[in-house]
C-alpha cells in the first residue's frame, strides 16, 4: 500500500528519506549522499544517497538511464561527483581514479570483463602484482600457489594455468570476481554477472557471494532480473530518472511494488502517432531461433502497423532485428514475406524483398564517418538501382537524395558535408534517408531516437507515423517506455531471448511491460 | 531587410551539391617544391638545370610507370584497409612467365623452344591471367579464412618470389621478340623520347580514377574500408567485393610484369624487388590513408612522381645511393606521420 501511494504520487514529491535500521551509519561500510552528477546536458545523479552494509548484498534496480551505471562508476572512482559527500568505512573520501578506488578496497566487475584473454589465469589476477623471486624474476610457482589457495577459499575450481581465452563466460567472470577478492576487497561491485550465465553457473556464483557475504562483505549487485533480487538481496535501492527512490529490506518488498517504484512516471511527451488503416500481414515470422542468442520468435506486421519491441537491453532485441534482416542469418525458423517465405541469408537478400533495417549503433554499424553525406544516404540503394553498366547515376541519384534530405530536414547546406560534422540528430536523418530511397515495405527501426534532442526525436516520430500511413510495416526496438507506449499498435516484449508477450496498444502500459520484461 | 530573409532561405531547405577542392592541391605543391629545390641546388652546385633535361625527364617517366600502375591497384587495395605486399614478387614472377612466351627462335635455349616467335598477344595475356589468379588467391584467402591482408599478401610475397627463380632455375628468359618488346620502348614526340609504358600507366590511371569516383565498385570499395560494419549491413557482400578488389590488384601487377619485361627484353627472377613498398609509399604519399576509406588515384599519381623526382634529383645532385635510401626512408615515414596527423585533427572536428 505505502509502495503504490509512494509511486503514485511520483512527480514532485522529494525522494523520500528512509530510516535507516538499527545500527549507525557510521557502521556501515559505504555511505553516499546527496550526490550529483552532471554530464553535458543532462543531470545523470540528483541528490542521490546509498549506503552499504557489512555482510549484506545490496542490489540496484532501475529502467536504463535510471543513473545506476553513473552511480557505480562514481563509487568505483571512474567518475567524480560533481557534489555529495561519499563516506568508505565512515571515512571522508574523493575518489579521482578507478586505481584509487581499488587501493582502498572497492573493487569492480565489469560487464564487459576486463581480462587479458591470451595470458593465464594466475598472471591475470596477479598482474601488476606479480610474486617475485629474490632476484626479481617473477614465480611463476608461488603465484600459482596463491592462486590456488584463493581459489580453494572461493571454492572455484579453474586451472590457473589456463589461458583466459580458453575459459567460458562463466568460468571467466569467476576468474574476475577471485581478481577483485585477491585485492582484500571490501566493496564488490557486480554488474549484471548472471546475464551470460547458465541456470546452475547462476547457483555457483550465488553460493560463492553468500561466501562473501559471509565472510563480512559488502556487495552491490546491478541486476535487470527480479527473482534473482528475492535470490540473493538482503536489500533494494531503487533509481528512476538519475533520482533516488527508495531502499527497502527485500523482505519487505513486493515485485509488483518495485516495478511501480521502477517506473512510476507518467508519459508527458505527446507522440504524433496517428490511427491508419491497418492492412494484411506483410512480414511473418515463424520459430526464428538463433542459437545462444534467442529462440522461438514468432510474430506478423500489417501494412500500416507499428509493432514496438520492448525489452532490456541484452534480452536479444536487436539480435532478432538483425537476424530477421539477414546480418546474422537464423539457425532456424521461416521468414515469409507477402505469404511467400524467403531465406534472408544476407542483408543483401531482405533488401530486395523489400526490408530495411536502421541499426542500433549509429557511430558503429551506421555511419561511415569518414565520408560525406552524400555517399552516406546513397549506399543502400546503390545495391539496387541508380547503376547502369556498374556506372552510378550521380545526377539522378544526387537530385532524389538532395529532396530526401530536405523532406528529412538535414540541417546541412551541402551534401559534400563529411557526416561526421553532423549532430547526432541530423545524421539519424541521413541514415533513416538511407533506407526510405531503397523505398522499404518493411521498416526494422532499432533505437531510433536514441541520443539525440527532443525537436529531432518528434521529428523522428512524425516521420515514422507517415511511413506508417503510406502502407509500410514499422517494427520499432526501443529503451524508452514513453516511446513503445506512444508509437506502437502492438508491443512485443522480450526477455532472455524468449518474447514473454504481446500488448494491444489500449491494454499496454509501463507496469505491463516491466512485468513481462523481466519474467 | 530583404538580404538575411535571402540568408534564411538558404540555410533551410537549400541543400546543394558541391564540387570540394581537390585535397591533391596540397601535394602538388609539395612535388613542385621539391622540384624547385632539385633545379636551384643543380645550378648552384654543379651549373646545370634540372628539369632542363629531357633524357632525364624520359627516365624519371619510366621510373614511375611501372611502379604507378602497381600503385594505383594498391591504393584500391588500401581504401578497404587492406594492404598487398605481394605485388613486386609478382612482378618477378609474372616477368618470367610473360618473358618465356615472348622469345624469339634464334634463341638456342629457350625456355619453351616449341613456343617461340609468338603472336605478343599470349604472352601478354599470359602474364595479365598470371596476375588475376595471383590476386584471386590473395583476395580469397582473406575473404574466407579472414587473416589480416598484411599475413596473406606476405605469404604470396615469399612464394611468388620462390615461384620466379623455380620457374627456370634462376635463370633469366632473354632474346625476345621485338613485338612483344615494342611495348616497352619509346616513341619520339619532337624530339621528346615518350616511353609507351608510360601511356600505359595514364590510361590506367584515368580508367581506375573514373572506377573508383563514379562506379558502384568504387564506392563500395571507399564504404568497405570506412566502416565494414556498416558496409555489411548496407547490403555489401564484403567477401565478394575484396575478392575483386585483390584480382584488380593482382591484374594491375601483371600488367606492371609484362611491362618490366618487355623494356628489359628479357625476364629475369630478381625483377621487381622493392616495388611493393615503394608503390605503398606512393599511395600513402598521395594522401590514401592506411587506416581505410580514404584516398584518390590523383594523389597517387602525385605521389608516384614525387618518388620518381626524389630519386632522380638525388641522383642528379652525385649523391651516392646509399644516402638516397636513407633519404627515401625518412620521405616515407614522414609523409605517414603527417597522414596520421591529419586524421586525428579531422577527428578532431
Amino acid at each position: 500500500m505505502t509502495l503504490q501511494s509512494a509511486a503514485s504520487s511520483a512527480e514532485p514529491s522529494p525522494p523520500r528519506q528512509i530510516a535507516t535500521p538499527a545500527e549507525p551509519p557510521a557502521g556501515n561500510l559505504l555511505d553516499v549522499e546527496g550526490v550529483r552528477k552532471e554530464f553535458p546536458g543532462v543531470v545523470a545523479l540528483d541528490n542521490v544517497q546509498f549506503h552499504l552494509k557489512r555482510g549484506t548484498v545490496h542490489a540496484l534496480m532501475g529502467e536504463n538511464g535510471a543513473g545506476k551505471s553513473t552511480l557505480m562508476k562514481i563509487i568505483a572512482g571512474i567518475y567524480t561527483p560533481d557534489s555529495g559527500s561519499f563516506r568508505l568505512r565512515g571515512k571522508e573520501m574523493r575518489l579521482s581514479s578507478p586505481l584509487e578506488a581499488q587501493n582502498s578496497g572497492i573493487a569492480m566487475i565489469h560487464q564487459e570483463l576486463n581480462l587479458m584473454n591470451p595470458m593465464t589465469v594466475a598472471e591475470n589476477i596477479w598482474i601488476r602484482r606479480e610474486p617475485r623471486s629474490r632476484i626479481g624474476l617473477v614465480d611463476h610457482g608461488r603465484m600459482r600457489r596463491m592462486t590456488q589457495d584463493l581459489f580453494t577459499r572461493l571454492n572455484i575450481d579453474i586451472n590457473p594455468d589456463s589461458r583466459v581465452g580458453d575459459l567460458t563466460v562463466a568460468n571467466r567472470q569467476m576468474v574476475e570476481i577471485a581478481k577483485a577478492v585477491s585485492f582484500n576487497s571490501d566493496v564488490l561491485i557486480m554488474d549484471e554477472p548472471t546475464s551470460a550465465l547458465t541456470e546452475r553457473e547462476v547457483d555457483h556464483l550465488f553460493r560463492i557471494i553468500r561466501g562473501l557475504k559471509a565472510s563480512g562483505k559488502g556487495i552491490i549487485y546491478i541486476t535487470h532480473k527480479m527473482n534473482e533480487l528475492f535470490q540473493i538481496a538482503d536489500e533494494v535501492s531503487v533509481f528512476r530518472d538519475g533520482k533516488f527512490i527508495a531502499t527497502k529490506s527485500s523482505k519487505d518488498v513486493t515485485r509488483d511494488g518495485i516495478i511501480q517504484m521502477m517506473v512510476g512516471r507518467e508519459i508527458t511527451q505527446m507522440f504524433p502517432k496517428e490511427t491508419v488503416p491497418i492492412g494484411e500481414v506483410v512480414l511473418s515470422v515463424r520459430n526464428l531461433t538463433l542459437n545462444g542468442v534467442f529462440k522461438d520468435v514468432s510474430f506478423d506486421v500489417r501494412a500500416g502497423e507499428i509493432l514496438g519491441i520492448a525489452g532490456l537491453v541484452g534480452s536479444g532485441r536487436s539480435n532478432i532485428a538483425e537476424t530477421v534482416f539477414g546480418v546474422t542469418p537464423a539457425s532456424s525458423g521461416t521468414i515469409a514475406i507477402n505469404g511467400k517465405p524467403i531465406k534472408v541469408t544476407s542483408a543483401a537478400v531482405a533488401m530486395r524483398a523489400g526490408m530495411a533495417l536502421l541499426t542500433e549503433d549509429r557511430k558503429e554499424t551506421g555511419c561511415f564517418l569518414l565520408l560525406d553525406i552524400q555517399d552516406n544516404i546513397q549506399m543502400a540503394v546503390l545495391q539496387n538501382k541508380y547503376a547502369r553498366a556498374g556506372f552510378v547515376q550521380q545526377a539522378g541519384l544526387s537530385r532524389d537524395s538532395i529532396a530526401m534530405s530536405r523532406s528529412l530536414r538535414v540541417k546541412t547546406p551541402t551534401m559534400q558535408e563529411p557526416i561526421m560534422n553532423l549532430s547526432g540528430g541530423n545524421q539519424q536523418k541521413v541514415l533513416i534517408g538511407r533506407w526510405l530511397l531503397t523505398k522499404p515495405r518493411i521498416l526494422i527501426l532499432d533505437e531510433p531516437t536514441r541520443g539525440i534532442d527532443v525537436g529531432a526525436k518528434a521529428e523522428i516520430h512524425r516521420l515514422i507515423s507517415k511511413l506508417a500511413g503510406e502502407g509500410v510495416a514499422v517494427i520499432m526496438i526501443s529503451s524508452e517506455m514513453p516511446e513503445v507506449l506512444g508509437m506502437s499498435d502492438r508491443i512485443m516484449v522480450v526477455h532472455e531471448g524468449r518474447v514473454t508477450g504481446f500488448l494491444g496498444r489500449a491494454e499496454a502500459d509501463q507496469v505491463k511491460i516491466m512485468d513481462l520484461a523481466s519474467r | 531587410m530583404s538580404a538575411p530573409a535571402a540568408d534564411l532561405s538558404t540555410a533551410d531547405g537549400g541543400i546543394k551539391t558541391t564540387r570540394r577542392w581537390p585535397q591533391e592541391i596540397s601535394i602538388l605543391l609539395v612535388l613542385f617544391g621539391i622540384i624547385a629545390v632539385f633545379e636551384v641546388l643543380g645550378w648552384y652546385y654543379w651549373g646545370e638545370s634540372f628539369i632542363g633535361n629531357k633524357q632525364r625527364i624520359s627516365i624519371i617517366i619510366l621510373q614511375v610507370a611501372v611502379i604507378g600502375i602497381i600503385a594505383v591497384g594498391v591504393t584500391q587495395v588500401i581504401i578497404t584497409a587492406g594492404v598487398d605486399l605481394s605485388s613486386g614478387s609478382l612482378v618477378g614472377v609474372i616477368a618470367m612467365v610473360a618473358a618465356s612466351l615472348a622469345q624469339s627462335s634464334t634463341n638456342a635455349r629457350a625456355v619453351y623452344p616449341a613456343l617461340t616467335d609468338l603472336s605478343p598477344i599470349v604472352p601478354i595475356l599470359a602474364g595479365l591471367g598470371a596476375g588475376l589468379i595471383a590476386g584471386a588467391i590473395n583476395g580469397t584467402i582473406i575473404a574466407v579464412t579472414k587473416i589480416p591482408p598484411f599475413i596473406a599478401t606476405l605469404g604470396m610475397y615469399v612464394s611468388a618470389r620462390g615461384l620466379a627463380k623455380w620457374y627456370t632455375n634462376g635463370q633469366p628468359a632473354a632474346l625476345l621478340n621485338d613485338d612483344f618488346t615494342w611495348f616497352g620502348q619509346s616513341f619520339i614526340v619532337y624530339g621528346f623520347p615518350i616511353p609507351r609504358p608510360v601511356l600505359i600507366f595514364l590510361a590506367v590511371a584515368v580508367i581506375f580514377h573514373i572506377m573508383l569516383t563514379y562506379t558502384r565498385y568504387g564506392k563500395f570499395t571507399y564504404a568497405i574500408g570506412a566502416n565494414p560494419q556498416a558496409a555489411r549491413v548496407s547490403g555489401i557482400n564484403i567477401g565478394a567485393h575484396l575478392v575483386k578488389v585483390y584480382m584488380v590488384a593482382g591484374l594491375l601487377s601483371g600488367l606492371a610484369g609484362v611491362l618490366t619485361a618487355a623494356r628489359a627484353a628479357s625476364g629475369q627472377p630478381g625483377m621487381g624487388v622493392g616495388y611493393e613498398l615503394d608503390a605503398i609509399a606512393a599511395a600513402v604519399i598521395g594522401g590514401t590513408s592506411l587506416g581505410g576509406g580514404v584516398g584518390r588515384i590523383t594523389g597517387t599519381v602525385i605521389g608516384t612522381i614525387i618518388l620518381g623526382v626524389v630519386t632522380s634529383g638525388f641522383t642528379f645532385l652525385r649523391i651516392n645511393p646509399y644516402d638516397q635510401e636513407i633519404v627515401k626512408g625518412i620521405i616515407i615515414v614522414t609523409a605517414v606521420s603527417v597522414d596520421q596527423y591529419r586524421q586525428r585533427r579531422r577527428k578532431k572536428v
